[in-house]
């Protein structure tokens, strides 16, 4: 099927997410969508999909004008879309929810006719060598086979052309090589794939077209043919990518967090963390770096006392914190930027200065007893505000309208105040602009410098890089390896988080074998 | 856009029910003076009050038959239609504010209405707060008069010593009911409307079943009401003749607490913290879990006391049908007042107005005393839905004003 | 690695291994343990029914109204023979784990109550017939009010306004019987009001977005008010109105003559006959047709109802307006089913009992039905036994079964699973 987007403008109030935005693709071709978070991808391929509607431009199916209102116009006109959150209802069977919309009955009740569904999935199944149980209920399934049972979904509703949304998010590298080889056979049998991700490595084997799109623009069409990583990667930042850090030589001291034999269970009471065992030193930096879901999370979580260790110990300069309370690590200077700063760091209808105390406001100077003391709350937030930059109308403004650099350093703020031993930064600069993430980065490093143990956990390569004196790569809940020093490469990090065991020393370099998966490396997606 | 599925806690309540929307009170950015916010903030509500009596008016028209009839002559004398309309709606209201705010007696009888509302709008404001939907204030009420009336029927002692405890007896049965919700919800999640609702009929059948006690009722009755409380525990009236008791001033007491512990206190910023962003609170170290409990439990408390008042000063004796509908009249009181003490105060007032005015209007005007019931209701439809307000008015939405977000749900957790 | 699920995460492989098996050992210390509490029920029993009635006394259970039928039991050895059963059950549960144990809970439960009754009304006469058919009226509005909750709340809206369209539709449906003088004008009317309220209550939360608790407090509120009003002011005024008359009993030829069960179950009026169709139809339809799976797909996952091109809010809209309608039934009910006039505040509480029993039934109507007859069981029970007079208070007969939803959604004794988009006001794209 041909698909063809003629100067698509999509606008929000205050921001133009898509402007004048051209591309075709035909029958057998995957188009990869490449660009940063934010670039405009999604909300482009909702106007395709019919979940938005453009606000200028016009979208051609095989040379035909098409207006879609609904995404059901969207599926009728042979368009599928695999969202990145999947859209399968967890206590329905796989086969109700690829019917679902799309339903074959009987009788004038409209009675389901299941039979039907297994029938033609077990078909679909076959064809596409997509295996998956139609019986089985969503809920019950692994992540990969929600996929599969997600694009089994399009190809039910007979989709030609199938967007797949950041498919590899969610993927162990072993996954997504198949997934790439599905999505390659797809296209052998004629249908038009449209393939949207940050991570390069992917867009460099199976794409046949780039469009790299920046600030809602197309910036850049290429084949992988006629580009390299580094290349695509400029297009999409836009400037050099390389990230610098001012960063003097790491003087490590005494060990300051000390986690042995540590697993933790996950919100589905499966291993996530599995035996960890690991220390960081009072001046040092360790960044854990892995692909999303491999442990991360519940590791940080364990640490700063959100989640209770399944076995093992966690030592903080020779204390047991394993199962303190996140309110006692306060007291023993942890300092913890967490993920979601959202949701998890912010009280965003509280004022910035109520922010700035979210975790003292019960302390002497902010409170006598029960009773808060307003004037030291404001007086405290002036001089953070004005020590951090934090860029605000007011200390009184309310901390969810703040942009999302502001509101980080609001968060940085509130948790350097007083010194860290340990400082916990999960994914520190997400989604932030590039002033933001320098100064942030600078913060944390002075951090070190002035002797608290760093432990960083990113998916961005160039931030782990840019800041780590020493990097621990995560995988399946353990550390498939620990790097230092010179070790510290894209490469090694890169077959590390595929679950490639490294071994210590240059062997490494020559003996490794040809990554059937993508090489992470390119998830530099770098600013 | 398409948004998140956020079941369990339900924030936006907290927001939504409060007065405290982004940007109107704590936005202090805007060089609006305080007063010019404080009658901004009285736009919505004073637009629903408007907006319920023109349409209670309209059902007074449309159920008076002799309105009627001047209607069916409207083309021999339309003048005649509108006059008897307006003299319909007009006698009826006078009569309402007459008997609400005329005179001294109104006056009594409106305080002494406003008491209860006040103390179980708080109640279920205070739970508001944390993003919890107190449904249970009748329950609450329910175990406070029962605690209280036994306190106050029992023990004889001085007044300067029974009152207090009688009423501190009002608040640990009202604390201990909410508290079991406040504990289910903090331990095994359930959904506190349900459970609260649950608990009102457990309060309901165990004030029945108290009501066929030795204990409670008089020797020798069979009748399901009690023993009369001791003279000595009867809530003070200050003014000879007039039913209004002190209780109106335990009620602004309990007004000007919970609003120093809401404003001034740590508690208060704990449990606010919760309501807005329990993930940030737990993650800032707060005990999310106790403070559900402890907020619940207090709500519990305040509608407790409120229980005590009637049975210590209004009623005097406890009845299975003591505290009728009041602790559902206080969630309409607890919206129109934002959810701010202050406000509750105010619309307690209020309904406590209508309530008292309505009696006299009925005698007056023979028009029936529920007409109130309806205007209360439409009075929450319009606080609870400006968006209606806005729209009938034609109202901007100022960016001060939130949109309401409500969420709330049960679904999983 | 064949294909892309086959190499997961550690957490994917093992969880489900270990988890499993945590799970089943779990799941077996479980059922062991229910096997004591029936043990425990059956010697409660043996001890307090059976040598807690005198040897030699006998209960006498009156089978029919219309005849003399009735079986009479020696109290004792029927007690002691119920806990011996039971107790037994319990064994075998505890040492090796019953298949279908919900079915066995349910035949446990209901031995209890009847060796509870067998104690309660031993040396005298009591009439079953006459309790069950009571049973199978107080059931039956709270049924089909939870019906009108499952409707919502399948579809994603949360739905306390039950009892406001119930009063509502009562009073409506009386009004409109007596003011035309035909009960299925006043049984249509009924249901109608039901669903006007519901579409105000659709159209509050599903459009404007009012919180869906606020939403049903106002229309309780509006409902009881506008209801109070109007009966006050009309129908105390122009009483002719307020006499529309009950449906009469319509007995089922042949079904109707079996004895007891005809007495109980085919001899009714037209409302019960209804929710007889109805709830199993309803149930047919939530779970095996199209309209079902996209009305539960809304109340689950709605962007992913929205994706494949269903209406979410207009599915959202039709579910709680034919729940709207259940509950018209359920109201109108009362006035023309069961009092034959309209009685201020008549429903009193029970549509929160109904939501009780949806909660109770799992969001499942034959599940709501279980719960509306132990609710209805419950009442008839304690209004009999009011008469016999019991050592155990009535009201805590009453109480019990509100205490049984209270330790249900606290998760005791079973998990209730609400519909995870339940009370979340979707936005559409």
């Amino acid at each position: 099927m041909k698909v063809e987007l003629r100067g698509i403008t999509k606008r929000f109030p205050g921001v133009i997410a898509n402007e004048d935005v051209n591309l075709s693709l035909n029958s057998g071709e995957v188009l990869a969508l490449l660009g940063e978070n934010g670039a405009g991808k999604s909300t482009l391929m909702n106007c395709l999909y019919g979940l938005y509607r453009p606000d200028e431009g016009e979208i051609l199916i095989n040379d035909q004008v098409v207006d879609f209102e609904t995404p059901g116009d969207a599926m009728v006109a042979g368009i599928g879309m695999v969202h990145q959150h999947f859209m399968l209802v967890p206590v329905f069977t796989v086969a109700e929810n690829l019917m679902l919309g799309n339903e074959s009955v009987s009788g004038p009740l409209g009675v389901l006719n299941l039979d039907d569904a297994r029938k033609r999935i077990n078909d679909l199944s076959d064809k596409y060598n997509l295996p998956v149980d139609p019986d089985a209920l969503v809920r019950d399934l692994p992540v990969g086979v929600e996929q599969r049972a997600e694009i089994l979904k399009a190809l039910y509703r007979d989709a030609d052309c199938l967007i797949l949304d950041e498919p590899t998010a969610v993927l162990t590298p072993d996954e997504i090589a198949e997934l790439e080889k599905v999505i390659r056979e797809l296209a052998d049998s004629g249908k038009s794939i449209i393939f949207i991700t940050h991570k390069l490595g992917e867009v460099m084997r199976i794409a046949d077209q780039i469009v790299v799109l920046r600030h809602g623009k197309v910036v850049g069409r290429t084949t992988p043919e006629d580009t390299t990583e580094l290349g695509l990667a400029s297009m999409m930042v836009g400037r050099d990518i390389q990230l610098v850090v001012d960063k003097p030589e790491a003087e490590p001291g005494a060990p300051m967090l000390e986690v042995r034999d540590l697993s933790v269970l996950d919100d589905r009471d499966a291993v996530a963390v599995e035996s960890l065992d690991f220390e960081i030193r009072a001046g040092e930096i360790l960044a854990v770096a892995g692909v999303q879901g491999n442990g991360q999370t519940e590791l940080v979580e364990a640490i700063t006392g959100m989640r209770p260790a399944l076995t093992g110990s966690i030592h903080l300069d020779g204390e047991d914190i394993t199962s303190a309370t996140p309110r006692e690590l306060w007291t023993r200077d942890l300092g913890h930027i967490p993920e979601d700063r959202q949701a998890d760091g912010l009280v965003e209808p509280f004022s910035v200065a109520d922010n700035l105390v979210l975790n003292t406001y019960n302390w002497k100077p902010f409170a006598k007893g029960i009773l808060r003391d307003s004037p030291e709350v404001r007086s405290h937030a002036n001089q953070l505000v004005e020590d951090f930059d934090v860029r605000t109308a007011s200390i009184d403004t309310h901390a969810g309208t703040l942009s999302g650099g502001n509101q980080q350093k609001v968060i940085v703020a509130r948790e350097f105040t007083h010194s860290s031993r340990l400082l916990v930064a999960a994914q520190p600069t997400r989604g932030l602009d590039v002033g933001s993430i320098q100064y942030i980065h600078g913060r944390i490093v002075a951090e070190r410098d002035s002797g608290a143990a760093v432990l960083i956990v990113s998916s961005e390569l160039d931030e782990v890089l840019a800041l780590a004196d020493r990097v621990a790569v995560m995988y399946e809940g353990r550390f498939s390896g620990v790097l230092e020093g010179d070790e510290i490469t894209r490469t090694r990090i890169g077959l590390l988080m595929a679950g490639r065991t490294v071994d210590s020393g240059d062997s490494s370099e020559t003996d490794t074998p040809e990554p059937p998966t993508q090489d992470p490396s390119a998830d530099g997606n770098a600013r | 856009m398409i948004d998140e599925d956020s079941p369990g806690m339900n924030p936006g309540l907290a927001e939504a029910a409060s007065g405290e929307f982004p940007g109107e009170i704590e936005n202090g950015n805007s060089r609006t003076p305080r007063w010019r916010k404080f009658l901004r903030s009285l736009k919505v509500p004073a637009l629903a009050i408007f907006s319920a009596l023109f349409l209670g008016g309209i059902l007074i028209i449309l159920t008076d038959t002799d309105v009627l009839w001047a209607w069916a002559r409207f083309f021999n004398d339309p003048m005649r239609a509108l006059s008897r309309s307006w003299e319909a709606v007009w006698d009826a209201y006078s009569a309402l504010f007459v008997g609400a705010f005329g005179s001294l007696s109104a006056w009594s009888e409106t305080l002494l209405r406003a008491t209860p509302l006040t103390l179980a709008g708080l109640a279920v404001a205070f739970a508001f707060k944390a993003s919890l939907f107190n449904i249970g204030a009748n329950g609450q009420m329910i175990l406070g008069a029962i605690f209280s009336a036994y306190i106050g029927f029992t023990f004889d002692i001085t007044g300067w010593i029974l009152v207090p405890l009688a009423l501190a007896g009002g608040v640990l049965g009202g604390f201990l009911w909410g508290g079991i919700a406040g504990v289910l919800k903090a331990t095994t999640g359930a959904h506190e409307v349900i459970t609260t609702i649950m608990l009102n009929f457990i309060a309901a059948f165990l004030l029945a079943y108290f009501l066929t006690t030795d204990t409670f009722l008089p020797s020798g009755s069979a009748n399901p009401i009690s023993k009369n409380m001791l003279e000595q525990a009867r809530l003070h009236r200050f003014i000879s003749g007039e039913r209004v008791d002190i209780g109106i001033f335990i009620a602004i007491a309990a007004v000007a607490l919970v609003w120093w512990v809401l404003e001034k206190s740590t508690l208060g910023f704990q449990v606010k913290a919760v309501g807005l962003s329990p993930d940030a609170a737990k993650y800032s170290g707060m005990k999310v879990a106790l403070i559900i409990a402890l907020t619940l439990a207090a709500a519990g408390g305040l509608a407790g006391l409120a229980g005590a008042t009637v049975v210590l000063g209004a009623t005097g004796v406890l009845t299975g049908g003591v505290i009728g509908n009041l602790g559902f009249d206080a969630i309409a009181v607890a919206l129109l007042g934002r959810s701010n003490p202050w406000g509750v105060l105010a619309a307690a007032i209020l309904f406590g107005g209508l309530n008292a005015g309505a009696v006299n209007m009925q005698a007056e005007t023979q028009i029936p005393v529920d007409i109130v019931i309806v205007i209360q209701a439409l009075i929450i439809l319009f606080v609870a839905a400006p968006d209606l307000v806005r729209a009938i008015y034609r109202i901007k939405k100022v960016d001060t004003e939130e949109a309401q977000s409500f969420t709330s749900s049960w679904g999983s957790s | 690695m064949t294909n892309i699920g086959a190499n997961l995460p550690a957490d994917e492989i093992q969880a489900p291994a270990d988890g499993e098996i945590a799970l089943e050992a779990e799941e077996l210390h479980k059922a062991k343990r229910v096997g004591w509490i029936w043990i425990f029920v059956g010697v409660a029993i043996v001890w307090l029914f059976g040598f807690g009635s005198e040897a030699g006394v006998e209960t006498t259970f009156n089978l029919s109204l219309e005849s003399d039928l009735s079986i009479t039991l020696p109290s004792r050895i029927s007690c002691l023979a119920i806990g011996a059963i039971i107790v037994l059950l319990g064994i075998v549960q505890s040492i090796r784990p019953l298949p279908k144990r919900t079915i066995f809970t349910v035949l446990i439960v209901l031995m209890a109550v009847f060796a509870f009754l067998i104690w309660a009304t031993r040396d005298s006469s009591f009439s079953m017939v006459g309790m069950l058919q009571s049973t199978l009226i107080r059931a039956t509005p709270l049924a089909l009010g939870a019906l009108a909750g499952v409707l919502c709340e399948r579809s994603g809206v949360v739905n306390i306004a039950i009892e406001g369209m119930m009063l509502f539709a009562a009073f409506l449906g009386s009004f409109a019987a007596a003011a035309t003088g035909s009960l299925w004008i006043g049984f249509v009317v009924g249901v109608a009001g039901g669903a006007i309220l519901a579409y105000g209550h659709a159209g509050l939360s599903v459009t404007y977005k009012v919180d869906q608790i606020i939403s049903g407090t106002v229309i309780n509120f509006f409902a009881l008010g506008i209801t109070s009003y109007l009966a006050a002011q009309i129908l105390t005024k122009y009483p002719d109105l307020n006499r529309a008359g009950t449906f009469a009993r319509i007995k089922i030829p042949v079904l109707g003559d079996i004895p007891f069960i005809g007495e109980i179950l085919f001899d009714n009026n037209i409302y019960v006959y209804t929710a007889y169709f109805l709830l199993p139809f309803v149930t047919f339809m939530l779970f095996k047709s199209r309209w079902g799976l996209r009305v539960r797909s809304v109340g689950e996952l709605p962007k992913a109802a929205d994706t494949v091109g269903i209406n979410v809010y207009r599915t959202r809209y039709i579910s709680v307006i034919l729940g709207g309608g259940a509950a018209g039934l359920a109201g109108s009910f009362l006035s023309l089913g069961s009092v034959g006039s309209f009685q201020q505040n008549m429903t009193a509480g029970r549509g929160f009992i109904a939501l009780a029993a949806m909660i109770l039934g799992r969001w499942n109507p034959m599940g709501a039905l279980g719960a509306a007859l132990l609710f209805g069981f419950a009442e008839s029970l304690q209004s009999k036994l009011a008469i016999i007079g019991t050592p155990i208070p009535s009201e805590f007969l009453l109480m019990a079964p509100y205490i049984v939803t209270l330790f249900f959604v606290a998760g005791f004794g079973g998990r209730a699973r609400p519909p995870a988009a339940d009370g979340v006001p979707y936005e559409q794209g």
